[in-house]
């Protein structure tokens, strides 16, 4: 078992023909992931990678059976993709594109309210279920399959995280990453329902960061609702104040969006909080057992 | 990207937010033929620089005659500025805004900021205005009035009278902060800004309103639509090596300590910096040197960490995923070799061709090069070589 994506989940790639959409595709492709249509407007008709190129979603979807979007378009014309993959009815969108502006974000969420559409990202590395689908930019033979669900701020965070897990003796269940930006789609929350009701996932490993405050709405919904063992590291504790630290959201604003004060939160709600990074791995094979 | 006061004014008044005439000065008697050109009998010299706390750091005086105006300004440039927003190191004035004084009734605050939250613009008013929002909002929140703002139907004139009878303005007041309000949003909107303040907002002596002070903060992402706004960028109020980072595309942020650190990857950079505190160290910067490092940017990233000469011992950790470790162990040996770096340089690697990584740096007979087999132990080390080379 895993969640939201296995190997039945039909992908379309927007920014397909790309430069990075190609790259990542041809990955993904390499992994075993069932990429049925790009989408490239003004390619429609073409063959690449073996795989149909359309002109617009809907087109894809009419085609092709596809349930999942993976999206590499440029950050000027990304939000606009989204709403796109929701318009043409995509259930799943995950959007890797960083610098996408916040006012498109916005934008961009209250469309996907209005069609129920899932987001994961953006500004993130995706979705990976081991051994079944790679939809990202991940390297995919970090990740083996196991019991351990990931959720993640960070990129090469997330392949630490998973590479000390595997060290461990122990495998990932599905790993996603979340995204660094102000505003994404999934967030803990969400994910961490999932995770619950995922009968193979017997814990699950939360990696957050400074700025905002989601990590805190976290640590308040799994003391009411998480019966799972859960380990979270907090990155950032040495960030300066007032200072973008590489992603878009992580910034301590005022007093606000401190490391210390999520894993204050974080353990209050018993969840079990490494302060070094080191620590991922052995500290979830504890709280497995 | 923040911006200066005065540009800040300019930006709101070209959408209906009332200023006091103003003029830049970089000069004693620049600032005193601004203040000629005026008029008036009164001015207030503020210095220009992006942090809060002017007035009480000295930035801000107030003059009564043209003379006044030229030996106020003469004390206030130049001088380093050291405000709470500053940090002690400060800030030198090298530009001043001369502005005309008013006769002020009251002062309010008022601005717009992202709730990241509920991910819409939030506009927020409060009567104890020219006191720090942040310090209103720990010390009395009860006094910050807000409303939400759906960005798909923006800011409604119904909404503003709310605040402004909250606020408890009279008949003519109403109207005039109602209209502000409405164009305060649309430059917010217009603009791509993620935070916009005019603290204080002065009620004058004829029911008018105007910003004593602007303060507005861009969208880094929205550079590509906004060239007229992201020209005002002034370079001179940021970090130099920050800045030099920039141009190669690296992520660069100045910090205090001696362990110099490369890492990949935002979150790892950070959790790099945490656990080098956390082994009894102390970080001397933050370095994202981006998804796919490479020799050049690893060299680039040497030389910038290097550019603090506080740093005595460098941490490199890269977890290689689609960039395979062997060649950017190629791309550090060959950074290293023929270099003038006295510093020891730990380098942990993982992910993608470790071994063959690890046996490159081995093999690489490179004195300064230490090779660590995992994440503590390369903190472990570098913390203990900065150590060591301290003494």
């Amino acid at each position: 078992m895993s969640i939201l994506v296995d190997k039945n989940s039909k992908i379309a790639v927007q920014g397909f023909t790309g430069k990075e959409g190609s790259f990542h595709s041809k990955q993904c492709l390499d992994y075993g992931t069932n990429i049925v249509a790009g989408i490239t407007p003004g390619k429609g008709g073409i063959k690449y990678l073996g795989i149909p190129v359309f002109n617009y979603v809907k087109e894809a979807v009419k085609k092709t059976e596809i349930n999942v979007s993976l999206i590499f378009v440029p950050p000027a014309f990304a939000a606009d993709a989204i709403m796109e993959a929701s318009n043409a009815g995509i259930e799943i969108i995950v959007c890797i594109t960083e610098g996408i502006p916040v006012k498109d974000m916005m934008i961009a969420k209250k469309y996907l309210k209005k069609n129920n559409t899932i987001l994961i990202g953006p500004n993130c590395p995706g979705i990976i279920t081991p051994d079944e689908c790679k939809i990202g930019i991940m390297p995919g033979f970090v990740f083996k399959k196991g019991e351990v669900g990931l959720i993640s701020k960070s990129g090469t965070l997330t392949y630490e995280a998973a590479n000390q897990i595997v060290k461990a003796g122990l495998g990932i269940s599905t790993a996603i990453g979340i995204g660094g930006d102000p505003i994404i789609g999934y967030s803990y929350i969400d994910l961490l329902k999932l995770y619950e009701k995922d009968v193979k996932t017997k814990a699950i490993v939360i990696i957050g960061e400074i700025g905002g405050d989601l990590e805190i709405q976290a640590a308040e919904f799994i003391k009411k609702n998480i019966t799972k063992p859960v380990v979270a590291f907090i990155a950032g504790q040495t960030s300066p104040k007032g200072k973008r630290m590489g992603h878009a959201g992580a910034i301590v604003a005022g007093n606000k969006g401190t490391a210390k004060e999520k894993i204050y939160s974080l353990r209050k709600a018993n969840v079990t909080v490494v302060e070094s990074a080191a620590e991922i791995g052995n500290t979830v094979k504890n709280v497995i057992k | 990207m923040n911006i200066h006061e005065y540009q800040a004014k300019s930006i709101l008044n070209k959408f209906g937010v009332s200023i006091l005439s103003g003029k830049l000065a970089v000069s004693p008697s620049e600032a005193k033929n601004a203040a000629k050109e005026i008029g008036g009998t009164k001015w207030v010299i503020k210095a220009q620089v992006h942090a809060g706390g002017r007035g009480k750091a000295g930035g801000i005086k107030i003059a009564k005659s043209l003379d006044e105006v030229e030996k106020i300004s003469r004390s206030i440039i130049g001088m380093k500025l050291v405000t709470p927003q500053t940090g002690p190191q400060g800030k030198i004035v090298s530009k001043l805004y001369i502005e005309s004084a008013a006769d002020i009734k009251k002062e309010y605050y008022l601005g717009i900021v992202l709730d990241r939250k509920k991910e819409i613009p939030v506009m927020m008013a409060s009567m104890e205005g020219g006191v720090e929002i942040e310090k209103i909002a720990s010390e009395m929140p009860e006094k910050i009035l807000k409303i939400d703002i759906d960005p798909l139907i923006g800011c409604q004139n119904f909404q503003a009278r709310l605040l402004a009878f909250k606020l408890g303005l009279k008949k003519d007041q109403i109207k005039y902060f109602v209209k502000l309000s409405i164009a305060l949003y649309k430059a917010y909107l217009k603009t791509d800004a993620i935070l916009v303040e005019i603290n204080p907002l002065a009620l004058l002596k004829n029911n008018s309103f105007i910003a004593l002070d602007a303060k507005m903060e861009f969208d880094d992402n929205a550079m590509f639509r906004q060239k007229d706004i992201f020209a005002m960028r002034d370079f001179a109020e940021e970090n130099t090596t920050e800045l030099e980072a920039d141009r190669y595309g690296l992520n660069y942020v100045k910090l205090n300590g001696n362990v110099g650190c490369m890492v990949n990857g935002a979150g790892l950079a950070m959790s790099t910096m945490d656990i080098i505190k956390y082994q009894g160290g102390n970080p001397a910067n933050f370095l994202d040197v981006g998804g796919g490092a490479n020799e050049e940017t690893v060299a680039k990233g040497l030389e910038i960490i290097l550019k603090d000469r506080k740093v005595k011992a460098i941490f490199i950790n890269i977890f290689g995923g689609i960039v395979r470790c062997d060649r950017i162990a190629k791309g550090i040996i060959t950074a290293t070799k023929n270099s003038s770096i006295k510093v020891p340089i730990i380098v942990r690697l993982d992910g993608t061709n470790v071994k063959e990584a690890v046996e490159l740096l081995n093999k690489s007979n490179i004195s300064k090069l230490i090779s660590a087999y995992d994440l503590a132990d390369g903190a472990k080390k570098a913390v203990k070589f900065a150590k060591e080379k301290n003494k």
